[in-house]
């Protein structure tokens, strides 16, 4: 299976008036193609910014991270925000649709950015939806649909422009476990069926049974990394 | 991008609207004050741009502007004629006389006394009658404005009688001439009939209307000026230098220039706010936008584009509705002569595109800084 993504001698400190936090220590870790892994631990722990370095918005204060082969560590910001256009895909807690775009637009709107036209973007973000079973809520506006469907949005929107690299935090977070539990399934399939990498944050643990792999961090560092169904196993 | 920009914009009425407000507000009270004034000073030199024929007004040399009149002695008509380089030279008398109103009260108006012969300064705008039937003794021309204010609500009629200084004149001619600063009626009557009924004096020569004979009009009074020692200047020099006498020595300016300052001031404080609160709610979408790889020229762009999107339509709004005051108002007498002029158009738009560009900075100085790590933050 190939890396996604690989993070060694991760550190990163923040500086909060004259003190320095040491939010992440030495971490080293691969996240592969084709597997959910969830990112799990206690409020404060690091995942957050771990996932934040591996997708090139944050920098780290020491260690390297690559992703898809390309070290971010040699990137300038700019550099990042073009690597992250066309190859990480984002899914956030709170959605952030936009409010006044209809389901497709906002599903469109990482090939917009693109520079890709509007009809062709739109209408490529409407056959996602479709493989996402919102084929009918195409052109309802986010606050038309219910939780679970803003999400499939934000989900649409993440695979939309064919990225390798998927981060998710805390998608679950807003959903009801019924709900949750059908936008954890198309993140499954998504990992295992299209070959991605699908690295979600979450405190969600009614969710750990889609996981591949769970990676457990504890005050900034992995504390455990098992794979669930090997464990299963051998029990 | 543009598409998403607008759409992101009309997608919260709310604050389009009130953005919108503030750009109409700000481009109305503008307009609609600049106009005004600018109309306004017009009409301090309404007498002498209504006097087409002459080139060169000649007066005493202690004459500031067009209400302060020093009478000239007859003798510097010829004077003025002898100059090379006049074509030819004629008395105008201007001056403020009393009329009795119908009802015995009596009105200040101001008397125009024109050449008996070429009627040279006369009211280039006829509405009712034969304007040269001043010539006539004892006959007078009143203007449209004049009219309605001596005999408010009556239909326009001629051969009505008016007294000027006790002398009784019939009224052969109604014009349309442009509004004076000081807004009192205008009478129009040949120059001898001027000189009979205003009151005894050696003087009664008020001004001297003077037509080159190809000559540079320039140069021409700066020649009249030298030969006679009289004060002689170009229609225009003359004109401006009565609106400058306003504007240098009464506090219009001053007055119109604080309500000015105050619609930019207010427009431009509910521009900036509201689009300041509008990029703010939106910022945790602009973070996700730069998280997902939109960079910030794109942002740049997406915000001018609604920036540009609230200037255009409050910038159009506040237009239309000046030139929709000035056209409801064109038949009042105390608006007559207002309209909204290209330049304050051109102006207006100048001032907005500052004011929408001052508010597009102060808010995109938070859309470059978001961190798009906010996003990750719940």
């Amino acid at each position: 299976m190939t890396i996604a993504v690989g993070v060694s001698n991760l550190n990163k400190q923040f500086k909060a008036g004259d003190s320095v936090i040491q939010v992440l220590m030495d971490i080293t870790l691969q996240v592969k193609l084709g597997e959910l892994t969830m990112l799990v631990g206690p409020s404060g722990c690091g995942k957050t910014t771990l996932i934040s370095i591996m997708s090139g918005i944050l920098s780290p204060t020491s260690g390297e991270v690559v992703v898809m082969g390309h070290s971010l560590n040699r990137m300038k910001d700019r550099e990042k925000v073009l690597f992250r256009r066309h190859n990480i895909g984002f899914i956030f807690q709170q959605y952030n649709l936009l409010p006044a775009l209809t389901a497709a637009e906002n599903a469109a709107m990482p090939l917009i950015a693109a520079g890709i036209g509007n009809d062709v973007a739109i209408n490529r973000a409407k056959d996602v939806l479709q493989k996402i079973g919102m084929s009918s809520q195409v052109d309802k506006l986010p606050n038309q649909l219910s939780g679970g469907q803003q999400q499939r949005v934000a989900i649409a929107r993440s695979l939309v422009h064919n990225p390798k690299f998927i981060v998710c935090d805390e998608p679950t977070a807003a959903l009801d476990a019924k709900t949750g539990g059908e936008v954890m399934q198309i993140l499954r399939e998504v990992a295992n069926d299209t070959g991605r990498s699908v690295l979600i944050v979450t405190h969600d643990s009614r969710i750990h049974q889609f996981a591949d792999r769970i990676i457990e961090m504890n005050d900034g560092r992995i504390a455990s990394d098992h794979y669930p169904a090997l464990v299963e196993v051998k029990e | 991008m543009i598409k998403i920009a607008i759409k992101m914009l009309l997608g919260d009425r709310a604050k389009y609207l009130g953005l919108v407000f503030g750009v109409t507000f700000a481009t109305l009270l503008m307009a609609q004050q600049v106009s005004i004034f600018i109309g306004l000073m017009s009409r301090t030199a309404s007498v002498v741009n209504d006097v087409t024929e002459a080139d060169v007004w000649v007066m005493d040399s202690r004459v500031r502007y067009i209400e302060e009149v020093e009478p000239l002695r007859d003798v510097e008509l010829t004077n003025v004629r002898s100059v090379p380089g006049v074509k030819w030279a004629v008395p105008f008398f201007k001056g403020l006389s009393t009329i009795r109103m119908p009802d015995g009260l009596t009105q200040q108006v101001q008397l125009i006394g024109v050449d008996d012969v070429s009627l040279v300064g006369i009211c280039p705008k006829s509405y009712m009658g034969d304007p040269e039937s001043i010539r006539h003794p004892q006959t007078a021309m009143i203007d449209k404005n004049g009219y309605k204010f001596t005999w408010p609500e009556q239909p326009f009629k001629l051969d009505r009688e008016i007294e000027v200084n006790d002398n009784r004149l019939t009224l052969s001619a109604i014009c349309d001439s442009t509004p004076t600063f000081l807004t009192f009626p205008t009478i129009y009557v040949s120059y001898a009939t001027a000189v009979q009924i205003t009151p005894q004096g050696c003087n009664k020569m008020s001004f001297i209307l003077v037509k080159s004979a190809g000559t540079d009009p320039k140069v021409l009074a700066d020649r009249i000026g030298k030969q006679t020692g009289l004060q002689a200047l170009t229609q225009d020099e003359f004109a401006w230098r009565s609106i400058n006498y306003y504007l240098t020595r009464t506090g219009i300016p001053i007055n119109f220039g604080i309500t000015v300052f105050l619609g930019m001031l207010i427009g431009a404080a509910i521009t900036a706010q509201t689009f300041y609160i509008f990029v703010i709610e939106n910022l945790k979408q602009f973070a996700a936008m730069k998280a997902f790889g939109v960079t910030n020229g794109q942002l740049l762009r997406l915000v001018l584009t609604q920036a540009a999107l609230v200037a255009f339509v409050g910038y159009s709004l506040g237009i239309g509705l000046t030139a929709l005051f000035f056209k409801a108002t064109s038949n009042s007498p105390a608006m007559r002569g207002f309209f909204l002029h290209w330049q304050v158009m051109a102006g207006s738009a100048g001032i907005i595109t500052i004011i929408i560009l001052i508010s597009t900075i102060f808010s995109l100085r938070k859309v470059f800084t978001v961190d798009p790590a906010v996003v990750f933050r719940g």
